[in-house]
């Protein structure tokens, strides 16, 4: 153990430079955040996750997000246990109707200001699950959603450059 | 003496292969559950059509499968998880689908269906409204007992799930698992989908199982049609699916540790796992390897930098994965939450079937690549590890050894792989046709099965996970457990949520 903590301590970090924050999503945000809320929050954002049906292939690479490379927390964003906690829910999954109302609850128990982040192909709009019986189809259907990041899944690159955008719009206008 | 020696049958269906298939009366039936019962045969899957239900057994002594089918003439089947409890929640699910009622069952409780469908039987030729009932979970007495329910939203990022732990102070003395939160009606959209089509949504039935999952379908859609896939392309295919295999058993070995507290093991796993994904995007094209393998071959070869890659891969965790096997073995912290916590009996492993580092580390010696020796897996050379003890120390050894073997086989496949095609059409106009086949995943066998028209589109397509058998076992493993100790217990499993739900 001595040898690789010491090795931690000796050698470079390993995580990567900030991707500048995603345009689109910038764009998608500027009419959606309100400038009260932004003045509340500063530059953190605690993150509540909510599969909300979707294959896991997407909470993968949100897991990722926490490794060394990408280290998330150096922006201030946190994954939180519960809701009540929460300033941000991210979303994945076609919404299926068995996940429908958790869903619903999740969102209700989360304290205002809140944003809402719909990730994946699926949370747009149910994805390849879009027309079956057991699903709703897009996060949007259920909760209001303030900020989409495509892709199946999105990449951990592609995921920080959103949620940095929010992060930049909630806390740069203060 | 064969597999259906034992088993009376009335006719067999020559278009399904590369088994047989054979339909049966209620005494073929009534036969083959006797032998399930008696421990003779393993069950492999279990699921419904609209008038029919089939059962995949599995000799594991020869490593030979069959198929048997009762069709259902008044809409009902004995059941089979009377006598057999590995099927219990197959068939539930089978009920709850196609409408199918099991005869002389005592659990007739939904399993998927949590009546916000809009519909009853969904995937059913007939259209019977359902008793909606309140969810009853089983009954527990006792004076000190009290309940715990968590989920379906859990505190971590987590598929969603349902579990009601009844706990005798910190003890848990029953865990009870309600799922189908995930239910995406998968196998509701694949019929009259392309094979192309069909293979991108088997691709998304278990996110972390995704190369698993194309693989078996690929090869389901091959045995169908009586076709095999290009040399090279069964290469590529076995590298993607270590490639895979290495990435989950990393994170897990992290997060297992993770949740004894050992915070250094999962930042180092993290970082291999990392690496893993990478390789497979620089390989590939995408870190998940998602829609690669289709049937007939694979969509692309290896990038020109692709080899490269993955050799600085395996250098990279010959060089630091000894450390840390070393690491896991020396602390005392993380052995003392590992060792003899939850564990999985072998007589229960070897009841349900159990794949994967679940059953292995539970003495059953069944592993998909070696049993069956698909292609490419029957010209390399690898071990497969079992232990008996059955506990989270044992899955984790498992594991270990799984990445070690993982590790050898890509470098065997890196260096025997020769050019040429890796795409092959498939062959139009074979009429309707039938196709098994079974794939060794990271967290056990996935079982494809599926049905053809003349038009190549699928008619019926049933995927299995292995968690199938693996999410009851844990609910026996973390008895006599502190609740505080399930985390463990579980990610030790880490059962597919998605992949089960379907």
């Amino acid at each position: 153990m001595r040898k690789t903590l010491l090795e931690s301590l000796t050698h470079g970090s390993l995580t990567e430079p900030a991707p500048a924050p995603d345009e689109s999503a910038l764009a998608e945000l500027a009419s959606k955040v309100d400038r009260a809320a932004q003045a509340r929050l500063g530059r953190s954002l605690a993150i509540r996750q909510v599969d909300a049906g979707s294959c896991n292939g997407c909470e993968l690479e949100i897991h990722a997000l926490s490794n060394a490379f990408y280290d998330i927390e150096r922006f201030g964003l946190r994954f939180v246990a519960s809701p009540r906690h929460a300033d941000v829910l991210l979303v994945t999954g076609p919404v299926t109707k068995n996940m429908r109302q958790a869903l619903e609850r999740t969102c209700d128990a989360t304290p205002d200001p809140k944003w809402v982040v719909a990730v994946g192909g699926c949370a747009i709009d149910g994805g390849i699950f879009g027309g079956s019986y057991a699903c709703v189809g897009g996060v949007s259907e259920v909760v209001p959603v303030d900020l989409h990041i495509k892709g199946c899944p999105p990449t951990p690159t592609d995921l920080l450059k959103g949620l940095l955008a929010l992060l930049e719009h909630v806390g740069g206008k203060r | 003496m064969g597999i259906l020696d034992g088993i009376p049958h009335v006719r067999a269906v020559p278009s399904h292969r590369p088994w047989p298939r054979v339909v049966v009366t209620e005494a073929g039936w009534q036969a083959a559950i006797n032998q399930l019962a008696a421990g003779r045969l393993t069950l492999l899957g279990f699921w419904g059509e609209s008038s029919a239900v089939h059962i995949a057994l599995l000799d594991d002594a020869a490593t030979e499968i069959a198929v048997v089918t009762y069709e259902c003439a008044a809409g009902s089947f004995p059941s089979v998880a009377r006598q057999h409890p590995p099927a219990l929640r197959l068939e539930r699910a089978i009920h709850d689908l196609f409408g199918l009622t099991p005869t002389g069952g005592d659990d007739t409780r939904p399993w998927l269906d949590h009546y916000v469908w809009g519909k009853s039987f969904p995937l059913g030729s007939r259209n019977a409204p359902r008793e909606v009932v309140p969810y009853r979970f089983l009954p527990t007495e006792g004076e000190a007992l009290h309940q715990v329910a968590v989920g379906p939203v859990h505190a971590g990022i987590i598929e969603p799930g349902h579990f009601r732990f009844t706990a005798n102070g910190e003890h848990v003395v029953r865990l009870e698992q309600w799922l189908g939160y995930t239910h995406k009606g998968i196998e509701s959209l694949m019929p009259g989908a392309g094979v192309q089509a069909a293979a991108k949504l088997a691709n998304r039935t278990s996110g972390d199982s995704a190369v698993a999952y194309a693989f078996a379908f690929a090869r389901a859609v091959e045995a169908a049609l009586d076709i095999e896939a290009p040399q090279r392309a069964t290469w590529l295919r076995a590298l993607m699916a270590e490639l895979e295999r290495l990435a989950n058993h990393f994170g897990d070995i992290g997060a297992i540790c993770n949740d004894a507290s050992f915070a250094l093991m999962h930042a180092q796993t993290g970082i291999l796992r990392e690496r893993c994904l990478r390789a497979a995007n620089v390989a590939f094209g995408h870190r998940l390897m998602m829609d690669v393998i289709v049937p007939g071959g694979v969509t692309c070869d290896i990038a020109p930098d692709g080899v490269a890659a993955l050799r600085t891969l395996l250098a990279e965790i010959n060089k630091v994965f000894p450390r840390l096997i070393e690491l896991y073995d020396n602390t005392a912290s993380l052995q003392d939450r590992t060792v003899t916590t939850g564990i999985v009996k072998t007589e229960y492993a070897r009841q349900f079937g159990a794949g994967g580092h679940v059953g292995r580390a539970s003495g059953r010696n069944f592993d998909a690549r070696r049993a069956l020796a698909y292609a490419p897996y029957d010209r390399l050379s690898f071990e497969v590890p079992v232990l008996e003890a059955g506990d989270v120390n044992a899955r984790v050894w498992i594991r270990i050894r799984e990445v070690e073997q993982s590790v050898a086989l890509i470098a065997q496949i890196l260096d025997l792989m020769a050019p040429g095609e890796i795409m092959r059409a498939l062959p139009a106009g074979r009429g309707e046709c039938e196709g098994l086949a079974v794939t060794e995943a990271f967290r056990g066998d996935v079982l494809v099965w599926l049905r053809l028209d003349t038009e190549l589109r699928v008619q019926r397509c049933h995927l299995r996970d292995a968690s199938w058998f693996q999410w009851p076992l844990l609910e026996t493993a973390i008895e006599g457990n502190i609740i505080a100790d399930f985390p463990l217990c579980n990610k030790s499993f880490n059962c597919s949520y998605s992949g089960v739900d379907l």
